[in-house]
């Protein structure tokens, strides 16, 4: 009996012992979320402007030409007007700091992007780029070369792209686990498709789809793409393949902020086909990128820009006069509006904020301006005390990319970095809030607290790296209420785009969403552009 | 007592399961291919099943005692399954033929199990109860174990405890029965002492699982551990096997010290004695010491700088009593200067020139190793470089990894270096190669310093001949937007060792 008891109690305590052990570990909680906080777009000064309610200025200036913006169009333009040996022009900035969409911060692990990340090699046609990259010591050589040298330290290095699926990380962002022959035919006819897009001329001789936009053939036939959608496009060309679609659907949202179903054909065809620019040395697709992203280029424009720069201070009124033109603009730290008297204001802000502003402006154009969606946009970096754990496959890239997920991945700050070892690290994560309206989404994008994103954004992480919130230290989100103008269908050809490119008076516009869609060679042209004007009418 | 038995048959069922889950979880982890490793043993173990069904039926006598020492058996046997293949599998042995000779053996024994129930309770219910009441119980212990070993099972109690802790169920579910039964059991004692040694051996093993596993690890090296580091940038261990001493960086060898001194001869002395007068050297990597003692033969040498990530590497080179008398206490010697640092950051950040250069880096098995063989970091090293100055690279085995090897050449040589490979045997690595990297013309050296136990000028020229299955091959220049050497490493890598 005796030994019977004694049996039945070690056993009993040894079931007891792994089962508690096997509690004890299960039960340890998840971590608190890291420190963190919401930066974005000033807020209070924005609404501000919707009250008006501005002192009148106090003191009047002469300032031949005042640019309205210190975006990557507004600094373009004032880099222009710098080589061109012109000096008498300031940048008005909203914001503490310059930059727009290429914002970027740092901390003590590395500099790490709020926004655009990474630049295209330039197409040919691209040349102010192109001079811009040479004055910068990025490019080397000869601008106008078909094949350019860059310095490779700003090449992005290998392995750029993976995507997770199925548990799974894999090499590039077509998706290849659980994907049938059919779907790789298809990718295979697509890819045909938008080469011959690419070496497609218009009618008019010119190449049917260019960067900067204004270079692409103005063929009635290429122009029709506008009037349909990139989703009933490929539906058109008999693709139905769903990674297909998922891939297609995953640049538009990447780079437009807008999904296949309401982005323009044109447009999307024009993601595949226009970049067709060459690089000593580099693959085609492969891109330049900083730390920082494009953040970096923006430190370069500033450090040659420094007399010229203004932040904190926003124009309020801009009002044509007979023989100038008179810019209001508060400037919040003193608390006081000054009055700049120009010959030429370049408008380099988003159009949007022009009717309220520019007093003068006729109604058509104010309500062409009206015509412009703009898409929300969330950007997390989120510090990581260390590398976290990995799933199999391919190993961590530049670009990583979640299958299932409505956000965009994340970038790898310290991916440029060219030291061997890094410790820790920094994970800007990318989210286009384009399932919805964008007013929808806007209001959505503001509303949800800090704490509903970070466990979005942690929860989504924590799929592919398990361990991800116990290495987070710290995660910041910055919030674009307008962050790109969307290309949906009918836009980007369409009548509103084109009444506000025929302007003649003394108010240049020149921002990328003149061009119908957001990236750093349409912002850097249409500055360059103004700021031509701008010395021909000086 | 029918309830008891019916919640044996749970618990039963779910050991049954267990052992089978993981004989494929194992196999998984330690072969790889999932799909194969789970359909095989499936199919291996619902086999065995099945022959012990038909087994049961020539059990006619003693069913109780039987159906004890069926479940003392599937107890021991499936317990201790999962440290059993690990430690086969550390120390080389025959891992297949046991894998699937146990699951067949676990199969039968669980194929026996239920039939043997169903036969011990057929007084008690009627044949359609019957059916229905074990097979449920058959059906949910496996849903529950089912359902607990990925969640919980695997995850947290790992797989030998997991084992260990359903054998030590089948054991209980034994002693159990015996107790059920004890009025109509004849030979009890000798059951009890079955029971006993089961649940002691059991419950030893799970105690004692986690010095199985570090058992099992021990024997992934071949000899005594003498020494076992962990620092923030890798795992260092050294091992000796009677006087010889070898150090692993993360597994991989970097020496061994019976013919060390042939690598490092043939790093340092072809390059330094070419340059005389050199003043200034600098080495990157090579936290051993083992090239400062090399370098500390030329008298005209006034400062080494050495240049290492990882403090725990030089500080133990600079102080273990093991390690010091291999580099001559070369570390300790005024004219070495010691920095822990990033070697990219670090030549990034200074600017001081030097004569001579040795860049001793692990292969590179990884992209974060393959930024240091890429045109970028060449052409910063380049500048470092005085204009008479010569650089060496160790360049893995062109022999093994012969894409490899030419590629580090051909990276060199697109900087605007003239390059001279060559390569020599060490016989811990195999045939070893090398890089020497010049601005200018490059002689053989006429004279060695005095000591050397591989070099002569002699045979110095031969080193530079490669034979036919060594010779250059057409490769891609390394750059940093491909990494292209990391591919080409691994690849051929992977062939050798397969």
């Amino acid at each position: 009996m005796n030994r019977r008891r004694f049996l039945f109690s070690l056993g009993a305590a040894t079931a007891a012992a792994g089962g508690a052990y096997a509690w004890r570990r299960d039960a340890t909680t998840l971590p608190p979320l890291p420190p963190g906080e919401i930066l974005g777009a000033s807020n209070t000064v924005g609404h501000r402007l919707r009250q008006m309610d501005f002192p009148e200025p106090t003191e009047t200036l002469q300032v031949p030409i005042v640019i309205v913006g210190g975006g990557v169009a507004g600094l373009s333009a004032g880099w222009k007007l710098q080589k061109s040996g012109f000096t008498d022009f300031v940048i008005l900035e909203l914001e503490s700091e310059v930059g727009g969409n290429a914002r970027s911060g740092e901390n003590a692990i590395t500099a790490y992007p709020w926004g655009a990340h990474y630049l295209p090699f330039p197409t040919q046609e691209s040349r102010a780029v192109r001079e811009l990259l040479a004055d910068f010591g990025v490019l080397q050589g000869d601008p106008c070369a078909a094949a350019p040298v860059y310095d490779e330290r700003y090449i992005n290095f290998a392995p750029q792209e993976r995507l997770y699926a199925h548990g799974v990380w894999h090499d590039g962002l077509w998706p290849q686990v659980g994907v049938r022959q059919r779907d790789f035919d298809q990718y295979r006819r697509f890819l045909d498709l938008m080469d011959d897009f690419q070496r497609r001329r218009g009618s008019d001789g010119r190449k049917a789809f260019a960067i900067p936009i204004d270079f692409s053939a103005r063929d009635p036939e290429l122009l029709a793409l506008d009037r349909l959608s990139m989703r009933d496009f490929l539906l058109q060309q008999g693709l139905d393949s769903e990674p297909l679609h998922w891939y297609v659907n995953y640049a538009c949202r990447d780079d437009y902020g807008c999904r296949h179903h309401d982005t323009s054909a044109w447009m999307g065809i024009h993601y595949f086909a226009s970049r067709d620019a060459l690089a000593r040395d580099a693959d085609r697709d492969d891109v330049l990128t900083w730390p920082e992203g494009n953040g970096w280029l923006i430190k370069q424009l500033r450090q040659r820009l420094a007399g010229h720069l203004l932040p904190n201070a926003m124009a309020w009124r801009v009002s044509a006069l007979d023989r100038a033109v008179r810019v209001d603009a508060y400037q919040t730290r003193e608390k006081r509006s000054v009055r700049r008297l120009a010959q030429t204001v370049i408008w380099a802000a988003p159009l949007f904020q022009a009717p309220r502003i520019c007093r003068e402006m006729t109604a058509d154009r104010a309500a062409a301006i009206g015509a412009f969606e703009y898409a929300p946009w969330l950007v997390a970096n989120l510090s990581l005390r260390g590398f976290p754990l990995e799933r199999r496959g391919a190993p961590l890239s530049w670009d990583n990319v979640l299958y299932d997920s409505d956000a965009l991945g994340y970038v790898v700050a310290t991916h440029q970095h060219r030291a061997a070892h890094q410790e820790q690290t920094v994970f800007t994560w990318y989210h286009a809030l384009s399932d919805g309206a964008p007013d929808v989404e806007r209001r959505r994008l503001l509303q949800t607290p800090w704490t509903t994103w970070a466990e979005k954004i942690l929860g989504e992480l924590s799929r592919p790296h398990p361990d991800i919130r116990q290495q987070a230290t710290r995660l910041d989100l910055f919030r674009w209420g307008h962050a790109m103008v969307r290309p949906r269908v009918g836009f980007v050809w369409g009548e509103a785009r084109q009444r506000l490119l025929q302007t003649q008076d003394r108010v240049l516009f020149a921002h990328s969403d003149l061009s119908g869609y957001s990236v750093f060679e349409e912002a850097h042209y249409r500055g360059i552009l103004a700021a031509e004007r701008a010395l021909a009418a000086s | 007592m029918t309830h008891a038995l019916l919640f044996s048959v749970f618990v039963i069922a779910s050991c049954g399961l267990v052992y089978e889950l993981i004989a494929g979880a194992l196999a998984s982890y330690l072969l790889g291919d999932s799909v194969t490793q789970f359909s095989t043993i499936i199919g291996t173990y619902l086999f065995a099943m099945g022959i012990g069904s038909w087994l049961s039926g020539y059990l006619v006598r003693g069913l109780v005692a039987r159906f004890i020492q069926i479940e003392l058996a599937v107890g021991i046997l499936g317990g201790f399954s999962a440290p059993a293949l690990f430690l086969i599998f550390a120390w080389g042995g025959a891992f297949r033929p046991t894998l699937y000779g146990l699951v067949l053996i676990i199969g039968i024994l669980v194929g026996l199990e239920i039939p043997l129930v169903m036969r011990i309770l057929k007084q008690q219910f009627a044949f359609k109860d019957l059916v229905a009441q074990v097979l449920t119980f058959d059906y949910l212990g496996a849903l529950a174990v089912s359902l607990l070993f990925p969640i919980l099972l695997a995850p947290h109690l790992g797989l030998n405890r997991t084992s260990l802790l359903f054998g030590l169920l089948n054991a209980l579910v034994a002693v159990w029965t015996l107790w059920l039964f004890r009025d109509q059991l004849p030979q009890q004692r000798w059951l009890r002492g079955q029971c006993l040694a089961a649940i002691v051996a059991l419950t030893a093993g799970f105690i004692a699982a986690d010095r199985i596993t570090t058992l099992a690890e021990e024997n992934l090296y071949a000899d005594e551990i003498v020494l076992a580091r962990s620092s923030p940038y890798q795992r260092i261990v050294l091992t000796r096997w009677k006087d010889d001493l070898r150090l692993f960086l993360n597994n991989n060898l970097q020496f061994s010290s019976r013919d060390e001194y042939r690598y490092h001869e043939a790093l340092v002395h072809p390059g330094l004695s070419a340059t005389p007068g050199a003043r200034q050297v600098l080495v990157l990597g090579g936290g051993d010491g083992l090239a400062v003692r090399e370098i500390l033969r030329y008298d005209t040498v006034e400062s080494i700088t050495l240049v290492d990530l990882d403090p725990e590497m030089t500080r133990l080179f600079a102080e273990h009593p093991l390690l010091t008398p291999l580099n001559g206490n070369a570390l300790n010697s005024l004219k070495v200067k010691m920095i822990n640092a990033d070697a990219f950051r670090w030549l990034e950040e200074n600017s001081e020139v030097f004569d001579f250069i040795v860049v001793d880096f692990p292969d590179p098995t990884n992209y974060s190793l393959g930024k240091l063989y890429s045109t970028v970091f060449y052409r910063l090293l380049e500048k470092r470089l005085a204009a008479h100055g010569v650089i060496v690279v160790q360049t893995t085995s062109p022999l093994y990894a012969r894409q490899s090897f030419w590629c580090i050449v051909r990276t060199l040589e697109s900087v605007g270096l003239t390059v001279m490979p060559y390569h020599a045997y060490v016989p811990a690595f195999g045939e070893w190669g090398f890089a020497l990297a010049t601005r200018q013309p490059w002689r053989f050296p006429d004279r060695y310093p005095p000591g050397l136990r591989f070099l002569t000028p002699e045979i110095t020229p031969t080193l530079f001949q490669f034979p036919p299955d060594m010779g250059p091959v057409d490769v891609e220049i390394n750059r940093l937007n491909n990494q292209i050497l990391v591919r080409y490493y691994e690849n051929e890598w992977r062939q050798v060792t397969q």
